[in-house]
């Protein structure tokens, strides 16, 4: 490891916006630390204030009040901080003229561990042909874009912004695929903002969950996943199985009941709840956050 | 590939673990490392370092420094001792508890069970 610094610390980060009627908060009071070489998944509904948080972080925005520090530094011009720092807009702009191999070299020239074969290797893969304008560019090919440099530029921080818009399903997988493989290779912090949690749910190593601004779940994936249950049996049974744990979600039919609570059921719990005729059904990651998000908790996992 | 809805270190622990048993993995052979797993199954390395470690800790897996990890002598045979030991709970359990409900007696389980192990 070669800083002992966290990737990226959130110390009471907010950032208001002044609209009619008063002040909006797109982030409220966010406190969080990211630590070098991990994947995290920065996840939540649109407007949930995603990319406000990584525009801050970015030094592409200023809090209304709080900190982010990158590897122990602000980066609001600091230079040697901003080297570190890739950050893969949903729509970046470009110069009207520029083509994309113009792109590329701007990129390769901000980026001191920029890979030219990697990137290379990647428009190839990608069929980006480098001669066009990127005003022409499909959304697609413009993802392609981001994702070239967000992966060749190596930056020890590096976010990307739903960067799959628009493009097809082997574009995404030739994603997933180099960006895993680069980073075991050449680990460094990766934060993925995106609301298609099942496709990228595998890839992360920590989950964030915002809403309303607010970081309401910061965890391990694997802690996450299953973290939600649901039960399916006889009202009484189902009930009595779910004991005091918080229920997200009830559908009843007849002496039937559905219910999803937050809690796990292994082992012995598991065992006796099956023997009582109760069907056991873990939720997946994103099956996980829709119901936490629905239900509005604010407490950790 | 995955069961979405439990740890993915622990389906990568038991995907190892099957191979170790079933001779796969023969002991004294390399384990695939967690780059390896990460790549081939498209998850996070350190998912992949976590199921690698489960087996370190439970002595199925050793690591030797600066090479990779390597099947232990003997981890096939402790493995085969623990699912031994599971097999009532993982395997007769439930089909107790279905025949308690068809109203099936032990006598006619244990009938079925000879019967099918001649048809097999």
């Amino acid at each position: 490891m070669s800083t002992t610094a966290p990737a990226l610390e959130l110390r009471s980060l907010s950032k208001h916006y002044r609209k009619r009627g008063g002040a909006v908060a797109a982030l409220e009071n966010v406190s969080t630390t990211l630590e070098p070489e991990r994947i995290y998944g920065l996840l939540g509904r649109n407007g949930a204030g995603k990319s406000t948080l990584m525009a801050l972080a970015t030094a592409q925005a200023f809090p209304t009040s709080g900190e982010a520090l990158v590897f122990g530094h602000a980066a609001y011009e600091h230079r040697p901080t901003l080297a570190k720092i890739c950050f893969v807009k949903e729509s970046q702009k470009y110069p009207d003229d520029f083509e994309v191999r113009h792109a590329l070299h701007s990129a390769s020239l901000a980026f001191p561990h920029w890979d030219e074969d990697f990137a290379r290797s990647l428009t190839q893969e990608l069929r980006l042909p480098t001669d066009r304008r990127i005003k022409k560019l499909s959304r697609g090919q413009l993802s392609a874009v981001g994702i070239i440099i967000g992966l060749a530029s190596r930056a020890e921080l590096t976010f990307f912004d739903e960067p799959y818009l628009g493009l097809d399903a082997v574009a995404r997988q030739v994603f997933y695929d180099r960006l895993l493989e680069d980073f075991a290779e050449h680990p460094r912090t990766i934060v993925l903002s995106s609301h298609l949690i099942d496709e990228v749910a595998d890839v992360l190593e920590h989950v964030l969950l915002l809403e309303d601004g607010e970081l309401v779940l910061d965890a391990p994936a694997d802690e996450v996943r299953g973290g939600v249950t649901t039960l399916h049996g006889s009202t009484a049974a189902v009930l009595e199985a779910a004991g005091a744990l918080p229920v997200l979600a009830r559908k009843d039919l007849g002496p039937v009941t559905q219910l999803t609570v937050r809690g796990r059921f292994e082992g012995a719990a598991l065992a006796a709840a099956e023997a009582q005729g109760i069907g056991i059904e873990p939720a997946t990651l994103q099956q996980t956050i829709v119901f936490l998000t629905r239900a509005g908790e604010r407490a950790e996992l | 590939m995955f069961d979405e809805s439990r740890p993915i270190f622990f389906q990568i622990a038991e995907q190892v673990e099957e191979q170790v048993l079933d001779g796969t993995l023969p002991e004294g052979a390399r384990a695939p490392s967690s780059n390896e797993l990460a790549s081939f199954h498209r998850i996070n390395p350190a998912t992949a370092a976590k199921g690698l470690n489960l087996l370190v800790d439970a002595g199925i897996l050793h690591k030797q420094r600066g090479i990779g990890m390597f099947v232990s002598a003997g981890a096939q045979e402790q493995l085969r001792h623990r699912r031994r030991e599971d097999f009532a709970a993982t395997y007769l359990t439930p089909v107790l508890a279905e025949a308690a409900r068809l109203g099936i007696t032990r006598e006619q389980l244990a009938q079925m069970l000879l019967s099918t192990q001649e048809e097999a």
